[in-house]
């Protein structure tokens, strides 16, 4: 196996089919990245939802005396 | 007995706390296969001798492709299972898959679309293969809006299974189109009955992308799942210990 490219900037320029290439690759990296990262953010996003809402039960229980 | 493990797959809660440990293994296995796949595909697989370097937009385009399929399929079975044995899992698995296939056949679009412009000469064809595949895109948004156009969970997730079950129609369609009808799409590359008609030392990189893009697949699919998950169950106990435990961590 060895590297198919003169130089770098011919790797970059593959023949004049570089932006057509590295366009694509970007685009589709970009899509991966988002789809990890979403469903990362979704859930710190409801935990800290569902966080507050713990905090205001507590309070409400504490202003009813159920809890001491 | 013997239906128990399936009854459990029912339950989110066991859902939930069977696929944490995989998550770190999933995520290792499709970064290093997708990283690799794509530096031996760029620099190291040799140039196509009628399309150059174009070709080499092949190691995303395929995988993606693939993936944009496999992912109806998983939508349309989860939703038939949720459909037959009344389960409330399987459709929220049904539910993540929706945007997620979304994503891929929209890069499998656009790849495809780049590609033909130094291949083909044009940006887009109204070909049997590209417009399939772009109906399979309006069905995968169908989806997405049909979940958020009821008011009741129960009737959306009912009404989007059997959107994905008639949607099935389209997948022997985008399988067969190069093969039905004269197209400018180039007819399969990765045969599993007969010979590739691809060298071995292409297919490789592809093969590995391949493998790559289903363990990424697995492994989003499972972490927008369980976010769906929490979502539903969030008045119940273990939810709520799960959010208390996050918060003393923290």
């Amino acid at each position: 196996m060895k590297f198919q490219f003169e130089s770098i900037a011919d790797f970059i320029a593959m023949n004049g089919h570089g932006p057509y290439v590295w366009a694509s690759y970007a685009i589709t990296f970009a899509v991966l990245v988002f789809l990890l990262v979403s469903p990362l953010l979704q859930k710190k996003a409801f935990v800290k939802q569902q966080q507050k809402q713990q905090k205001l039960a507590q309070a409400s229980d504490i202003a009813s005396g159920s809890v001491e | 007995m013997a239906w128990q493990w399936f009854h459990r797959l029912g339950s989110p809660r066991w859902f939930y706390e069977k696929t944490t440990p995989w998550l770190p293994w999933l995520a290792t296995l499709s970064i290093a296969l997708i990283v690799t796949a794509a530096v031996w595909g760029l620099a190291f697989a040799p140039a196509d001798f009628k399309q150059g370097n174009s070709y080499r937009i092949i190691y995303i385009h395929v995988p993606a492709a693939f993936l944009a399929l496999a992912g109806y399929y998983i939508m349309a079975i989860s939703g038939a299972v949720g459909l037959i044995w009344k389960m409330k899992l399987p459709f929220m698995v049904m539910k993540s898959a929706a945007p997620i296939g979304a994503l891929l056949t929209f890069v499998s679009l656009v790849t495809g679309s780049i590609w033909g412009k130094p291949t083909w000469g044009t940006w887009w064809e109204w070909d049997a293969r590209i417009t399939s595949m772009l109906i399979l895109f309006f069905l995968y948004l169908g989806m997405i809006a049909l979940q958020q156009a009821f008011q009741h969970r129960d009737t959306a997730d009912k009404a989007s299974a059997v959107l994905a079950l008639v949607g099935m129609v389209n997948i022997p369609i985008i399988y067969k189109s190069v093969d039905w009808w004269n197209t400018l799409h180039q007819p399969a590359t990765i045969k599993f009955t007969s010979k590739s008609s691809i060298d071995p030392s292409m297919l490789y990189p592809l093969l590995m992308m391949v493998i790559g893009f289903y363990c990424f697949y697995a492994l989003v699919l499972l972490l927008n799942t369980r976010v769906e998950i929490l979502r539903r169950e969030n008045r119940t106990q273990w939810v709520n210990d799960l959010v208390s435990a996050i918060n003393k961590r923290a």
